[in-house]
C-alpha cells in the first residue's frame, strides 16, 4: 500500500540526507540510513495492525509531504499569541516548520550545568555527545513513523540538565507550523532530554498552527532519566483542525527518578502519540496524565505502554477524553509487568464523557504481567453528562447550555488540575473556560 | 404567592398526584406532612419542574402567572427554590462557582448587575453564617463527599444567597442530628419574612419545633386529606397518620415518587 508516496520519502531522503545537519558525521548517518531502510521495511502502518486498527492513516500516508523547508515568507510572528508574552518565565525555543527560529528564541536565562541548544546545533558541533543517547529510548519496529522521522531527523531541541541542577524555569519547546507552501510540507521536531542524576526540570512541548493550511507534524521526543532525577513533562498539541499530527514520547526511567508526563490532544484532523516508558530501575515511579478534546470530524488516538522492568515502581495513569460532533477518539493503555519486577504498583483510569451521539470512544485497556506479587487495577469508563446535574444546576437559575458547559468543563478539569505548574494550570484552565464553558462543544449538542 | 388546583401528576405512568388544592400566600410557612408514599416529594419536583413528572391535569399559579409553562431555569430566576431531599454532588464544580453563577442568572433574569468577585465575596461570608458553615467548604466541589448534614446545610445556604419569594424544603431534615437541625431552623428563620413564603415537607413533627408553621397540610393518596393550625402536627404524632387517611390503603401506599 502506497508505495508512491513511500518511494517518494525514499527519492526525497536520497536528495537531502548528505545536507542534513552532522550529516558529515558517520554515526549520525548511519542512524538515519537505519531509520530509512526501516521505513521500507515496515512502512505506514495500515488498520490491520493491531496498534492502528482503530486509526486509519490512510489520509495521511497516500500523499507525499515534501520536507518543510527553512525560512518563512514574511510571517508576522507578533500575532502568535503565545509568543507575545512570557507568562511561565520560561527559557524558550521556538521552531518554525521544524527549524530553529533563534530571533524567536529566548536561552539566556539558563544556569551552569544546563545546556538548552537546538538538536542541529547539537549534531554539529557536539556530536559525540550525542552518539550514545539519541534513538535509545525508540522502539526498533514500533511504526513507520517513528523510522520516518529517525531517517530525517535534523531540528529539534537537545536538553542536557546536570548532576543534581535544579533547574527552575521550565523549558518551553514551541514549535509552530505555517502550512503554507505549493504542497502539504511535513516537519520532523526531534527532541533528546537527558536529566542527569538527582537533577530537576519542568519541560513543555507545544504544537500550534498558524493559519488553516494541511501539513503532517511527525515528532518524537525521548527522555532519559537517570538516577533520582525529577521531571514535569507537559505537551499541548492544539494544531489546527487540518493538519495531522503524529507524535511519539518515549521516556527511560532510572532508579529513583521520576517523571510526569501531562499529554493533552485538543488538535488536529488526525492526532496520534504513542507514549512508551520503560521503568528500568528499583523504585521508579511514573505519573501519567492525559486529556483529549475531540470536536467535528477530529480523530485523536492516544497510545501508552508502561513496561515495569525492575522491581518496586510505580505507575499512575489518568486519562480523560470529552467528544463532541462527530469526533473519535482511541485510547489504548498497556501496562507490561515484567517478570522480575515484583512489588509494582500500577493503576491505570480512562474515563470519557461523549456529548453527542456521533461521537466514538474506543478504549482498551491492556495489562500483562508476568510477576505474582504485584498490585495492578484498571478501569475505563464511558458516559454522558448526568441528567440529575443538569437539573440541579437548572433548579438554582443556571440555563441548560451554561449547566452542560459546566459539567463538561468539570470533568476535563479533573486533570489539568494535576498539574503541579501554577501558570501551566492557569493558562490551560483558560483554555477550558473558553472552549469547554462558552464553547463550541457546548453548541454542537442538542 | 401560589395557589395549585386539582394538580394530578404521574410519574412514569403512574398517577401519584391525584387533585392537590393548596394556597400559600406571602409570608406565610405552610408544612406538608404525610406518610411514605403520599406524593409529598412528587409535589416538590412537579413544582421544579423536573422531568419525567408529567401534569396530567390541574393548574398552578405562581404570582399570577402559569408556572407550568416555566422551564426548570425559568421558575428559579422567578424565585423557587426547592431544597432538595437528595442534593446531588457535583465533582469538579466549586460551591462558590456555583453559588455565583447561580446568584448572577437570577440577579441578570431580575434586571439587576451581576455582582463582581468582590461584592460576592462579601455576601457569601455572611451568608456562611447563617448555617455555621466553614469557609473551606466553599472551595470543595458541590457535595462531594460532604456528610448528609452538611449536604442540607448546603442547600440552605444555596436558599440564603438566592433570597427566593417561595422556598420548598423537601425532608429537609431527614438525616440530621438534632444539632444540624436547629441549625437548618435557625437558617430557615431568618429567611422568614413578609414577602416570603415556606413550604416545609416532613414526616415528623419534630422540625415544626423548630420552623413553627402557620399551616399544616396532610397529604395522602396524592390529596391534601387535612389542613389545619400547627395544633393538627401534635395531633398527628400522637394518633399516626392512620388517623386521617380516608382509607387504610392509603397509608401503605407504594409509590416510586416519595
Amino acid at each position: 500500500m502506497f508505495e508512491a508516496a513511500q518511494q517518494a520519502y525514499v527519492n526525497t531522503y536520497k536528495g537531502i540526507a548528505p545536507d542534513l545537519p552532522g550529516g558529515s558525521v558517520p554515526w549520525v548517518r548511519r542512524v538515519r540510513d537505519s531509520g530509512l531502510s526501516r521505513f521500507r521495511e515496515i512502512g505506514f502502518p495500515t488498520p490491520g495492525d493491531e496498534d492502528w486498527k482503530y486509526t486509519n492513516v490512510r489520509p495521511i500516508a497516500k500523499q507525499s509531504f515534501a520536507p518543510a523547508l527553512n525560512g518563512h515568507n514574511g510571517i508576522d510572528f507578533t500575532q502568535i499569541e503565545i509568543l507575545k508574552d512570557n507568562r511561565l518565565g520560561s527559557c524558550r525555543c521556538v521552531f518554525v516548520n521544524g527549524h530553529f527560529a533563534p530571533r524567536l528564541s529566548n536561552l539566556d536565562q539558563l544556569p551552569r550545568g544546563v545546556a538548552v541548544m537546538s538538536l542541529s546545533d547539537a549534531l554539529n558541533h557536539r556530536a559525540d555527545e550525542l552518539e550514545n543517547e539519541l534513538g535509545r529510548c525508540v522502539p526498533n519496529k514500533l511504526h513507520g513513523f517513528a523510522a520516518l522521522n529517525t531517517a530525517f531527523l535534523a531540528d529539534g531541541a537537545y536538553i542536557r540538565v546536570g548532576p543534581d541542577c535544579d533547574l527552575e524555569c521550565p523549558i518551553e519547546l514551541v514549535y509552530v507550523s505555517t502550512g503554507d507552501g505549493d504542497q502539504p510540507q511535513v516537519s520532523y521536531p526531534r527532541n533528546l532530554a537527558i536529566l542527569d542524576s538527582g537533577s530537576r526540570a519542568v519541560i513543555m512541548e507545544r504544537y500550534l498552527s498558524l493559519g488553516q493550511g494541511r501539513y503532517l507534524t511527525n515528532a518524537v521526543t525521548e527522555i532519559v532519566a537517570r538516577t533520582s532525577a525529577q521531571v514535569d513533562y507537559y505537551k499541548l498539541q492544539e494544531e489546527s483542525t487540518d493538519a495531522f499530527h503524529v507524535g511519539g514520547l518515549f521516556v527511560n526511567q532510572h532508579r529513583d527518578s521520576t517523571v510526569t508526563t501531562n499529554n493533552i490532544a485538543i488538535g488536529g484532523a488526525i492526532a496520534r502519540t504513542d507514549l512508551h516508558v520503560t521503568l528500568n530501575d528499583v523504585g521508579a515511579r511514573s505519573n501519567l496524565n492525559g486529556l483529549y478534546i475531540g470536536m467535528g470530524r477530529q480523530h485523536i488516538d492516544n497510545h501508552t505502554q508502561v513496561d515495569h522492568r525492575a522491581a518496586s515502581c510505580t505507575s499512575s495513569e489518568f486519562y480523560k477524553g470529552v467528544l463532541s460532533g462527530r469526533s473519535r477518539a482511541v485510547f489504548h493503555g498497556r501496562v507490561v509487568v515484567h517478570q522480575d519486577a515484583q512489588k509494582t504498583d500500577a493503576q491505570q483510569q480512562n474515563n470519557n464523557l461523549l456529548l453527542s451521539r456521533d461521537a466514538e470512544i474506543d478504549t482498551k485497556p491492556q495489562l500483562e504481567i508476568y510477576a505474582d506479587d504485584v498490585k495492578c487495577s484498571h478501569g475505563a469508563t464511558i458516559g454522558q453528562l448526568d441528567p440529575n446535574s443538569i437539573f440541579y444546576l437548572q433548579s438554582r437559575g443556571i440555563d441548560e447550555t451554561t449547566a452542560r458547559g459546566l459539567l463538561t468543563y468539570a470533568f476535563a478539569n479533573d486533570v489539568i488540575n494535576r498539574f503541579a505548574i501554577e501558570s501551566i494550570r492557569n493558562e490551560l484552565e483558560h483554555h477550558l473556560t473558553r472552549t469547554l464553558l462558552h464553547g463550541k462543544h457546548v453548541e454542537a449538542q442538542a | 404567592m401560589l395557589s395549585i388546583n386539582n394538580l394530578h401528576a404521574t410519574v412514569a405512568g403512574n398517577p401519584i398526584l391525584k387533585g392537590i388544592d393548596l394556597e400559600v400566600g406571602a409570608g406565610e410557612v405552610h408544612a406538608i406532612m404525610g406518610p411514605n408514599g403520599s406524593g409529598k416529594s412528587t409535589l416538590a419536583n412537579v413544582l421544579a419542574g423536573r422531568d419525567g413528572y408529567d401534569v396530567t391535569e390541574g393548574q398552578v399559579i405562581y404570582r399570577d402567572k402559569n408556572l407550568l409553562e416555566f422551564s426548570v431555569e425559568e421558575r428559579a430566576c422567578e424565585g423557587i427554590f426547592v431544597a432538595f431531599q437528595y442534593p446531588v454532588e457535583i465533582p469538579g464544580v466549586s460551591n462558590l462557582y456555583l453559588l455565583k453563577t447561580a446568584l448572577n442568572s437570577v440577579r441578570k433574569h431580575r434586571g439587576l448587575n451581576e455582582l463582581t468577585a468582590v461584592e460576592f465575596l462579601k455576601l457569601i461570608k455572611e451568608k456562611i453564617k447563617l448555617v455555621e458553615m466553614k469557609e473551606e467548604f466553599l472551595h470543595r466541589s458541590v457535595n462531594e463527599g460532604f456528610s448528609g448534614g452538611e449536604k442540607k446545610r448546603n442547600e440552605i445556604l444555596q436558599l440564603a444567597v438566592l433570597e427566593p419569594a417561595l422556598a420548598i424544603l423537601d425532608e429537609t431534615d431527614s438525616g440530621l442530628d438534632i444539632d444540624a437541625l436547629k441549625v437548618v431552623a435557625n437558617g430557615v428563620n431568618s429567611l422568614r419574612d413578609a414577602q416570603r413564603a415556606i413550604i416545609v415537607i416532613t414526616h415528623y413533627q419534630r422540625l415544626l419545633d423548630y420552623i413553627v408553621p402557620d399551616k399544616v397540610h396532610v397529604l395522602a393518596n396524592g390529596r391534601v386529606v387535612k389542613s389545619g393550625d400547627r395544633t393538627l402536627a401534635f395531633e398527628l404524632e400522637k394518633h399516626g397518620y392512620a388517623w386521617v387517611a380516608q382509607d387504610p390503603n392509603d397509608a401503605v401506599a407504594p409509590s416510586p415518587g416519595s
